[in-house]
């Protein structure tokens, strides 16, 4: 059982169904693809060795020879719980779009299945040009979703995202293949492109500087955080539920990943001496994020905004640049992914209850007549904002643990607000919609069974990892620290050296808020 | 005495008929073609069409073969007035590919049957023919040879369907523009003979070297006048900015197939005498020419891609996009160096592939419905037609440089020469103009699966020129055995430049290819009260738009066969 199966079967199962079989069976093509290969995923995990930090069952095999692509897979602590998440989260947002009758079919289900392929793709991509590539085909499944399937003025929300996000990947695919030229002939070597190998061919400090750039800016813009969001409103407005589902839970985190796997390990210059810019981008995102998330009319977009406010979280604790930090950005990636999906069928099942309005005025005491969805709705939400016991507070803790330890120790208090703040917008995304006056146009019935088969189990999941947040923890490790070390082992700033001296957090201090739970 | 002394000094150049065998076969095979073409009366018509194209596809498939056999050979043939090394050889095999989908997509055209089936493929054969000298010249004289060989079937072919006033129109505006471009094209080279004392570009490569020119490059001022003018000649015929502007409306006015080639064949051999002239004529004074050529090669970029957002018609965009690529592949040309040859070429196979693809789905859609150029008339392909609304899709994500296609590999090889050549800066740049061009590849992705279908406000050229099966006025497609002009068996039924007229007094004439062409439109859409024309999907053209469309994603996939063939180009100039 390789990678390569795992990346390609949901593309499989998504051409079978498009090509082989009646447009009505497409559906089970898809869901019967989707679940088999959360089942492979499973089996990766299971069988992932924690303790080492290297890279596990590995494919290897040259691609293109000339430019030195090679086809690379491979599995370690950064993404092992990312593919799982991944094939989880396609799984859901696909149960919950069978659940539907949608024109076209076939092209319906088939995109989801390129885009899953894609993206599992990204995770697995040893090689930065196969990274590139895949990163690129994931959005464009999302342009035929949106587009075809998406509500009012979606052409034009649908066109503005995709412009936003390639203008970002165009400059990341030059500064990819720089990066391969100028290692190459720096060090007089072939041209290679494979990330190990990169490692060992450093870069100068100039060309660092201006690839970094590039590659922030692509995975600012899909993340996105503040000040390149400007696509979100209407691009989340206009996608289908399940896909928007998807690309807020799984698509910005291939971006967050991006930094992890390529960033900070192949320009471990750029990353200290951006890391205040960085630091300062995300928190301003966090409390931008918050405000309006506060503030907002609309459902969709409290969930929206609130993305970009745990995103934001999420680049605050990668770039605190410390093990904590980068522990907790990882299972808040996961966290989110597992948050977020069912929080928008949520906001789906609400609007279908207020007369198909997705404005917060409009809605109004939908749990009298609909208990279980109000409970799985408070369960969601209590994760969202990261209640103590959830596994989001594990997160949030370790970031703001991490980002007390890094240059800017100020700006815990304003991460501080973000956390408050996030209480105060999904605790008022929860009461506007279930509780207070029932709203006008409501008419509330209680979870049907297509709803519930997407929800339920990614509320079942949220309560696993609530009580079991180490099984993530556990599994990166080893990885997290290498990556962090190898970002700051050839600095020679002086705010890199205030950091060495302060003494070694170890391990054991992260498993503190895990073994208070019985293991 | 002295006759037979002078007589006895007259050697004919030394010919290798063996590698000049593709060129030749061309040739004959036009003369073939030519001669089928005039044989048989009326009633021969619709067999003539489909021999003169079978042996058009044979002279085109015979040619490959030979090219496949002879490469690896260099030699110098006619003297050195002519190499066939790998470069050639690709570019010739470019050239036939492009010449075998044209004639696919020209079968049933309105251009064909109007211009004649045989004069037709003959100009197609003669222009390829023209194109392989053009990209094997060693000297100027061979060049400019070629250059006008293949540039005069051009202007007759863009004018073929000469009963639309468009075509004429084109047809027109090229010959002028064109003779222009060649005009300064032959000044230039004047002077640049008056300047180095040679034609073959080995010796005015040897005389830059070792700068026995007046003064230097710099300070020779006839050679520089000669070499821009040179520049402007090949900028008209590669449509570089800003002599880029004849290449939309001359796109939009042909008839579609001949766009096609146009497109495809014609901006390779244009590509590939730039590559030829300077990377290795005059190589030499690269440090000279590099940044202007870039700066050019800049504005064409911004040029091609700005001016395509504001378009409606298909095929204007793809003038305009074809001129964006030409800026990409300019950019190749500039770095001077083995892989910015290779980056061009293979870019250059590559975007035959992707824009043949989408040029077939053109032609379809315009058999089908008379707005089938327009962003309007695409609207709903994608629930209408399947089988043409993915390969237009496929195409245009290919252009933008989507993964998983082409044009993504072939733009990172050229980005990758870029950088490798020091021209990082113009890597940004091309991806500059990725990011515009998206704005109207999506619109085109858009019109076809996101909008909804518009009403047909006339049938298409298949329907009009009588070659629908559904039609009334009891005309059969000729494949059925009827022929367009069914009980018209005059002068009328040949086309003119086999002798008929137009204007003769057939009873049949007003229901097929007449003169009157909206008085049959007006017969013919009165029999069929719903909007839309049953029209045929014509077989062939489908076959070529998913055969290109399936190599795009298969070469997209697996491009190392690409890589392969096109590493003997920049190795066959002895390029570092």
């Amino acid at each position: 059982m390789t990678l390569t199966i795992l990346i390609w079967l949901p593309l499989a199962a998504g051409l079978i169904g498009a090509l082989l079989l009646p447009a009505q069976l497409a559906r089970v093509a898809a869901v019967v693809g989707s679940l088999a290969t959360v089942g492979i995923a499973i089996s990766f995990v299971a069988r992932f060795h924690s303790g080492r930090s290297g890279l596990q069952f590995v494919t290897d095999r040259v691609w293109i020879s000339s430019l030195g692509i090679h086809y690379k897979l491979g599995l370690d602590g950064l993404n092992v719980l990312l593919i799982l998440i991944a094939t989880i989260v396609f799984a859901a947002g696909i149960l919950y779009a069978a659940g539907q009758e949608w024109d076209n079919p076939r092209v319906f289900y088939l995109n989801f299945a390129l885009a899953e392929s894609a993206v599992l793709g990204a995770f697995c991509a040893q090689d930065l040009a196969l990274f590139v590539v895949f990163f690129d085909l994931m959005l464009i499944p999302f342009y035929f979703l949106s587009g075809i399937w998406g509500g009012e003025d979606r052409i034009r929300a649908t066109t503005k995202l995709v412009i936003y996000t390639l203008i970002g990947s165009f400059l990341m695919l030059v500064a990819a293949i720089a990066t391969g030229v100028i290692a190459s002939s720096e060090h007089h070597t072939p041209i290679t492109f494979v990330i190990s190998q990169l490692q060992g061919l450093p870069l100068s400090h100039t060309s660092q500087i201006w690839i970094f750039a590039c590659f922030a800016v692509a995975f600012l813009v899909k993340m996105p955080l503040v000040p390149f969001h400007g696509w979100l409103p209407d691009g989340y407005k206009a996608m289908p539920i399940p896909a928007v589902a998807v690309f807020s839970g799984i698509l910005s985190k291939v971006a967050a990943y991006g930094f992890l796997r390529i960033v900070l390990p192949l320009f471990p210059y750029a990353s200290v001496h951006f890391q205040t810019l960085m630091l300062i981008i995300a928190l301003v995102s966090v409390l931008w994020g918050t405000v309006v998330a506060m503030t907002t009319p609309d459902a969709r977009l409290v969930v929206a905004y609130s993305s970009v406010a745990q995103l934001g979280f999420i680049v605050l604790g990668i770039f605190t640049l410390t093990p904590q930090g980068t522990q907790g950005a990882l299972i808040q990636m996961a966290n989110h992914a597992l948050v977020t999906v069912p929080l928008f069928f949520v906001v789906a099942a609400a609007a279908m209850r207020a007369g198909g309005s997705e404005k917060l005025a409009d809605m109004g005491g939908i749990a009298f007549r609909a208990p279980l969805l109000a409970t799985l709705a408070l369960i969601v939400t209590l994760a969202t904002l990261a209640m103590p016991g959830s596994s989001n507070f594990v997160g949030e803790f370790n970031i703001l643990l991490g980002l007390f330890d890094s240059k800017l120790p100020i700006a815990l208090i304003a991460a501080g607000a973000g956390v408050t703040g996030a209480a105060a917008y999904a605790l008022r995304l929860y009461i506007r919609a279930m509780h207070n006056r029932v709203g006008a146009k409501v008419t509330s019935f209680e979870i049907r069974r297509w709803e519930a088969v997407a929800i339920v189990p990614m509320v079942l999941l949220i309560l696993v990892f609530a009580f079991y947040p180490q099984f993530a923890l556990r599994r990166s490790q080893p990885s997290v620290d290498r990556t962090v070390a190898a970002a700051k082992t050839p600095s020679v700033r002086p705010g890199a050296a205030a950091a060495s001296t302060s003494p070694p957090r170890k391990p054991g201090k992260v498993r503190f808020t895990a073994t208070v739970v019985s293991k | 005495m002295t006759l037979a002394l002078a007589t006895a000094h007259l050697h004919g150049p030394h010919i290798d008929w063996g590698s000049f065998m593709p060129i030749l076969i061309l040739g004959g095979g036009a003369l073939i073609v030519l001669i089928i073409g005039l044989l048989g009366g009326p009633v021969a018509e619709s067999i003539r069409a489909r021999v003169t194209a079978l042996v058009a596809i044979m002279a085109f498939a015979a040619s490959i073969v030979i090219e496949i056999n002879i490469f690896h050979h260099q030699t110098s043939i006619i003297s050195g007035a002519l190499r066939i090394d790998d470069l050639a050889l690709i570019l010739d095999m470019l050239f036939a590919v492009s010449g075998i989908a044209a004639v696919l997509l020209s079968l049933r055209s309105p251009a064909a049957s109007t211009a004649g089936h045989g004069e037709y493929y003959a100009l197609m054969l003669f222009s390829v023919m023209g194109m392989a000298v053009l990209v094997s010249a060693q000297n100027l004289v061979s060049l400019f040879l070629g250059f006008e060989l293949l540039s005069i079937p051009l202007y007759i072919l863009c004018a073929s369907e000469y009963r639309r006033e468009g075509s004429l129109e084109s047809g027109l505006k090229y010959l002028v523009i064109g003779s222009v471009g060649s005009a300064t094209l032959l000044y230039g080279l004047a002077l640049v003979y008056g300047s180095t004392g040679s034609t073959q570009f080995a010796q005015i490569a040897a005389q830059i070297h070792s700068g026995h020119l007046a003064h230097g490059v710099y300070g020779d001022p006839m050679f520089l006048t000669g070499l821009g003018l040179v520049v402007v000649g090949f900028a008209f015929k590669a449509s570089v900015a800003p002599f880029h502007q004849w290449t939309p409306d001359v796109y939009e006015g042909a008839p579609t197939p001949i766009t096609a080639f146009m497109a495809t064949a014609t901006k390779a051999a244009a590509l590939g005498v730039l590559i030829r002239f300077f990377d290795v004529a005059v190589i030499s004074a690269h440090h000279k020419w590099a940044p202007a050529l870039a700066a050019i090669a800049t504005i064409t970029i911004i040029v091609g891609n700005v001016g395509a957002l504001s378009q409606t018609s298909l095929k204007r965009i793809l003038g305009y996009s074809g001129v964006g690529q030409a800026g990409y592949m300019l950019a190749g040309v500039v770095v001077g160096t083995k892989l910015g040859v290779d980056a061009t070429v293979l870019y250059l196979a590559f975007y035959l592939i992707m824009n043949m693809g989408a040029f077939a789905a053109i032609v379809a859609n315009q058999n089908a419905r008379s707005d089938g150029d327009d962003l309007a008339g695409i609207a709903g392909l994608g629930a209408r037609n399947p089988w043409l609304a993915w390969p237009l899709t496929i195409s245009m994500l290919a252009l933008a440089g989507i993964p998983g296609t082409v044009g993504f590999i072939g733009k990172f090889q050229l980005i990758h020469a870029l950088v490798n050549g020091g021209y990082t800066w113009l890597a940004i740049v091309l991806v500059l103009g990725s990011m515009i061009s998206l704005g109207y590849y999506l619109r085109v992705i858009a019109a076809v699966w996101m909008r909804a279908e518009t009403p047909s406000p006339g049938v298409g050229f298949a329907s009009r020129f009588g070659f629908g099966t559904g039609v009334g006025a009891g005309s059969l497609s000729p494949i059925a055995g009827g022929s367009p002009e069914a009980d018209g068996l005059g002068a009328g039924s040949l086309p003119p430049i086999a002798g008929g007229s137009p204007e003769a007094d057939t009873p049949g004439a007003g229901a097929g290819a007449a003169a009157a062409g909206g008085q049959a439109v007006g017969a013919v859409a009165s029999e069929h009260p719903a909007s839309r024309a049953t029209s045929p999907g014509y077989p062939e053209v489908t076959l070529v738009a998913v055969v290109f469309s399936a190599a795009t994603i298969a070469f997209g996939v697996f491009p190392s066969p690409m890589f392969t063939l096109v590493a003997h180009a920049g190795r066959a100039l002895g390029l570092h």
